[in-house]
């Protein structure tokens, strides 16, 4: 393989690389160091004058005299069954003093969109054991569902939760967990770790670690790693795999600097104008395949800067995913978990995995009933800090109550609590039952009839 | 889309010189502006977008990684262009018309490039029925004969860009498109297949102004927001508020002949769920598969940004293909915020000098080119045809001051704003009945009259004045409490709380309430506004607002839309309201 010595620029990130032969667009590329270690890059830009190369590294060390060699291929990644129990650095390579991986496969990182008409349609209920997800905004099989927090917040011990509990009812297969961390602190994945081992979590998880200190650059390959890994688990091996991402944040910032660096017109808050095509390149790779067994579901993390949701990370993650989780600092402060804000918080796939069947006939519904009651009685404490509790009718001062009800019966839940879908709608039932029966119009007489505590026979007084 | 290479010119082979993503740099190539080109040894499909001296600027519809400077490029000759026939129908095509089927056939589950795919089958024969005789003479655009393709009549034309001619022989029986049905005493030959490049529109006779309404069965646009056959509407909203459900609603429900969906750089599983849905839902007028009648474009966020770019331009020409047959088409572009970013994007990488937020400095002129494609028209085989088009429209953070919505709002004559506060609360569809609103009233005013009822237009007004009056009372009511307010006021309050609750909101997955026909919702609007009557009447003779809001007939009338057969119900529940009145007036 020829070496080129000819480095002619060096500028954050990125190496130029002059008279070369003609190199591939998205080719691997060695950078040989004087004291003979060696960077890993890649190409993105090239032309018969100039190479523009992406080190995935820090470029401390990288001088004009070192070497460039290029590989003549793109990115690959080694796969294998053996994978599952390991922990690997950001960059792929094995960390946890075990053995070199053994690669059955080599995969293209960049992976391949799938077909949407070879799609599998996601219909399958993943209970989680936490109301707020379960009854309000459900999880189905290859869904990718974002949690969207702020800092300071326990957004990694709902995914833990979720990660810990997720289960198809009915199915005794467990999922299998690729773990993706980007930027986060050593403290935090010790927490991640500890919690793997605590409950055998580890034994069926493949864990990225990309931590603060790392370099950021690196951060841009991380996740499509641990993604081509959940495909190959999924599509090839037939697993469900629950891919976490953590956090979506410090991937966009890496993404900004090296958008800087190549000195791009920038989009909005300076990230690049890119930036929804390149997130749709990693959360599209969700979802299942028709007449294949396996499954890709995600839940990538990510703090918004200043809680603010119109933040273009936030803002373009809700355009992709397919809903959001939204962890909230107020319940947080009210001391309830999970925080989780069900106002803002959604699941597009929902009513695929829901109903007669899956869940049970009269969920939509009553999560529809909740959502409205608990949206009015929110918006009535703004009222009473103004006017009193006295000043309202009858009918707002129970909206007002539900909300509190709501917030402290069915949000609020144990940290190790695995509520049964039963469980959290019954709790709803119990909850509507406070209004009227005649303020239930979302819900039909039958399922009134059916499932309200008044109504329903052999029912138990709680 | 194929170009296929016999009839193209082979021109000069050209070189590639520079690779950056989706944009490459080709020199010595002979080319003209938005020629189809094929690059490097893979023939990746790509299109001409700027020539600078030597240098010819493609961007390419498929991913290039390990292309390598220096591989040839050759250029077909041909503008981008879409296969127009029998065939289109039912068709799940990507940016570029290759249809998705095919393609999982020839390269398995996950997108690869490099293979091509005809948008129809050529091998397929359809039966040609002829419509015109030997010595007839046809103009351009005339229809030649018809096939039945689905329940859909598909009619074979001359294409517009032709001479006017005699018709020498019209074969009938079963053929491919591309064997001759139709020789014309010049010596022309047509099949049935035509090609039309997409970045042109295709020509009609005449524009008219569209006078009747795209009746979509969702109560707020078609009770207070309608859009004429022809028209033009943008959905505007931020993630979350139902952008995509409404746009589905509409392709499943509005009553055009023909739908046109682009799922244009938007979710995988969205599409997955439109192909699976779509074949078991009926048409509510032909109780047909709703599939029949309709086009898919999916073009999903992460498939070549490129094609994604092109996306647009070929379903609004195949929009414009069944407009030309006669019928009325609807095109649903989801979401054209997503079109003008893989706009940004391509002219970014070319360096252009970027406008506003990024986006190129044509980018107004593009979207209003768009637009303008819809219309309500005078074929030019003389009928009446129609494409209606609806974008959505997704602003950052919700913003509506952005680029994309502000130029779209410009050209468009409907604008349902979509609300998120609405959607949270489960109001759906979450469209904000202050800000949206619909310039077609007037237009529309006499079909409602003589189609619905001749009360409609007044009741309509008078909705829109309550949920007006509402707002301005809510502000009162958030310093003041509702108590506070004159008496006849509450009663306004809860007349508007009805005609939101019953009348706006409506059940996407109720099998229902999905789709209610205008003479229900003027039963419905009806009944409410009777209940105001009796309700600000009782009001006058000193019923309390509470007593008034007791009236149990009131909660009886929110379950109508659940029902089918609605009008015993109906009827026996404004009966008992009247009954509840009478006894509340004479109590009092």
């Amino acid at each position: 393989m020829k070496e080129y010595r000819t480095i002619s620029k060096i500028a954050g990130p990125l190496v130029f690389v002059e008279k070369t032969e003609p190199i591939a667009y998205g080719e691997l590329v060695n950078i040989i160091l004087s004291d003979g270690t060696t960077k890993r890059g890649q190409v993105l830009d090239t032309s018969d004058e100039l190479v523009v190369v992406q080190i995935f590294e820090t470029t401390a060390g990288i001088g004009r005299d070192s070497g460039v060699r290029f590989t003549g291929e793109t990115i690959k990644m080694p796969v294998g069954r053996e994978m599952l129990g390991r922990i690997l650095s950001g960059g792929g390579k094995p960390i946890d003093g075990g053995p070199d991986l053994v690669p059955e496969k080599r995969l293209d990182i960049n992976g391949a969109a799938i077909n949407p008409y070879a799609r599998g349609m996601p219909a399958d209920f993943i209970q989680t054991g936490i109301s707020t997800i379960d009854g309000t905004n459900t999880l189905v099989r290859g869904q990718k569902l974002p949690i969207f927090s702020g800092a300071g917040l326990p957004h990694n011990n709902v995914a833990l939760q979720i990660a810990r509990q997720a289960k198809v009812p009915g199915s005794t297969e467990k999922f299998a967990v690729v773990f993706a961390a980007m930027g986060i602190t050593k403290e935090e994945a010790n927490y991640f770790m500890q919690d793997f081992e605590r409950t055998g979590a580890l034994e069926r998880a493949v864990v990225f670690l990309n931590l603060a200190d790392d370099p950021a650059v690196e951060r841009i390959i991380t996740p499509r790693l641990a993604l081509t890994t959940a495909e190959y688990l999924a599509f090839e091996l037939g697993m469900h795999v629950l891919v976490i991402l953590t956090d979506m944040t410090n991937y966009c910032e890496a993404l900004r600097q090296i958008g800087a660096a190549r000195e791009e017109v920038p989009g909005r808050r300076g990230y690049p104008g890119y930036m929804y095509t390149d997130l749709a390149n990693l959360y599209e790779r969700a979802g299942m395949i028709k007449g294949q067994k396996g499954s890709v579901t995600q839940i990538p993390i990510l703090t918004m800067p200043g809680d603010d949701i119109t933040h273009p990370i936030a803002d373009l993650t809700g355009y992709i995913t397919e809903g959001q989780i939204v962890v909230n600092r107020d319940l947080h402060r009210k001391g309830i978990y999970p925080p989780i804000n069900v106002l803002p918080s959604l699941s597009r796939l929902m009513n695929l995995g829901i109903g007669k069947g899956k869940t049970r006939e009269d969920h939509k519904k009553v999560s529809d009933q909740m959502y409205a009651g608990y949206a009015e009685g929110n918006d009535l404490r703004g009222l009473v800090a103004i006017v009193g509790k006295d000043a309202l009718s009858e009918r707002d001062r129970l909206l007002l109550e539900f909300a509190d009800l709501f917030e402290n019966k069915f949000v609020r839940q144990g940290y190790d609590e695995d509520r049964t879908i039963e469980d959290t709608l019954n709790i709803g039932w119990d909850l509507l039952s406070t209004l009227p029966v005649e303020q239930l119009t979302r819900i039909d007489r039958e399922l009134i009839n059916k499932y309200h505590p008044k109504f329903r026979t052999g029912a138990k007084k709680e | 889309m194929e170009v296929t290479t016999k009839q193209a010119k082979e021109k000069k082979q050209g070189v590639l010189k520079r690779i950056a993503g989706p944009v490459v740099t080709a020199v010595n190539l002979d080319a003209h502006m938005y020629d189809v080109v094929k690059v490097g040894k893979e023939e990746l499909m790509g299109e001409v977008i700027k020539i600078q001296g030597d240098s010819v600027v493609i961007q390419v519809y498929e991913d290039t990684s390990g292309i390598r400077p220096g591989e040839p490029v050759s250029n077909t000759g041909l503008s981008l262009a879409v296969e127009l026939g029998p065939g289109l129908l039912t068709s799940i095509y990507d940016g570029i018309q290759r249809p998705l089927e095919v393609l999982v056939d020839k390269m398995g589950n996950f997108i690869q490039r490099g293979v091509t795919a005809p948008g129809l089958s050529h091998e397929k024969k359809w039966t040609f029925k002829p419509l015109v005789k030997t010595g007839d003479k046809v103009e351009p655009g005339a229809l030649l004969g018809e096939v039945q393709e689905t329940n859909i009549v598909h009619k074979v034309m001359l294409p517009p860009n032709v001479k006017a001619g005699v018709v020498k022989t019209i074969k009938s029986g079963d053929y491919t498109i591309d064997e001759i049905i139709c020789v014309l005493e010049d010596g022309r030959e047509y099949p049935m297949i035509q090609r039309w490049p997409v970045r042109v529109p295709r020509p009609v006779k005449e524009k008219m102004n569209p006078t009747i309404p795209l009746i979509t069965g969702q109560r707020i646009l078609d009770g207070l927001f309608p859009i004429a056959k022809g028209g033009t509407a943008a959905i505007p909203g931020p993630f979350g508020s139902g952008k995509t459900v409404t746009q589905q609603q509409l392709a499943k429900w509005s009553d055009a002949e023909i739908v046109v969906y682009i799922g244009c750089g938007e979710r995988g599983n969205e599409m997955t769920e439109v192909l699976t849905e779509f074949p078991h839902l009926e048409d509510p007028k032909s109780g047909k598969p709703l599939m029949e009648r309709t086009v898919l474009i999916a073009n999903t966020s992460n498939m070549p940004v490129a094609a994604r770019e092109a996306s647009v331009y070929t379903g609004i020409t195949i929009a414009e293909y069944f407009r030309d047959m006669g019928y009325d088409v609807s095109l649903m572009a989801d979401s054209t915020s997503r079109w003008a970013e893989a706009m940004r994007e391509i002219s970014s990488r070319l360096e252009e000098m970027p406008g506003e937020e990024g986006y190129p400095a044509y980018l107004a002129a593009r979207l209003s080119e768009f637009y303008e494609r819809a219309g309500l028209v005078k074929t030019l085989s003389g009928t009446r045809g129609s494409v209606s088009v609806i974008g959505a429209v997704s602003p950052p953070g919700g913003d509506f001051s952005e680029p994309v919505t502000q130029n779209t709002l410009r050209i468009v004559k409907v604008f349902w704003a979509l609300d998120a506060k609405l959607s949270q609360r489960r109001h759906f569809p979450a469209i904000n009945w202050l800000n949206s609103y619909s310039l077609y009233l007037e237009a529309l005013h006499d079909y409602y009259d003589k189609e619905v009822s001749p009360e409609w237009n007044t009741i309509r007004s008078w909705a829109m004045e309550i949920l007006q009056k509402e707002a301005e009372l809510q502000e009162i009511v958030q310093l003041v409490g509702s108590d506070a307010l004159p008496e006849s006021e509450q009663v306004t309050i809860e007349v508007a709380r009805m005609i939101r609750e019953i009348f706006l909101q409506q059940n996407a997955y109720d099998s229902v309430d999905t789709f209610c026909d205008m003479k229900k919702q003027y039963a419905m609007m009806k009944s409410i506004k009777t209940y105001a009557e009796l309700a600000y009447a009782a009001q006058l003779v000193g019923v309390s607002p509470a007593q008034i809001n007791a009236v149990k007939a009131k909660n009886e009338l929110a379950q109508i839309k659940f029902i089918k057969d609605y009008t015993p119900e109906l009827a026996k529940i404004m009966k008992q309201m009247d009954d509840e009145f009478n006894t509340l007036r004479s109590a009092a």
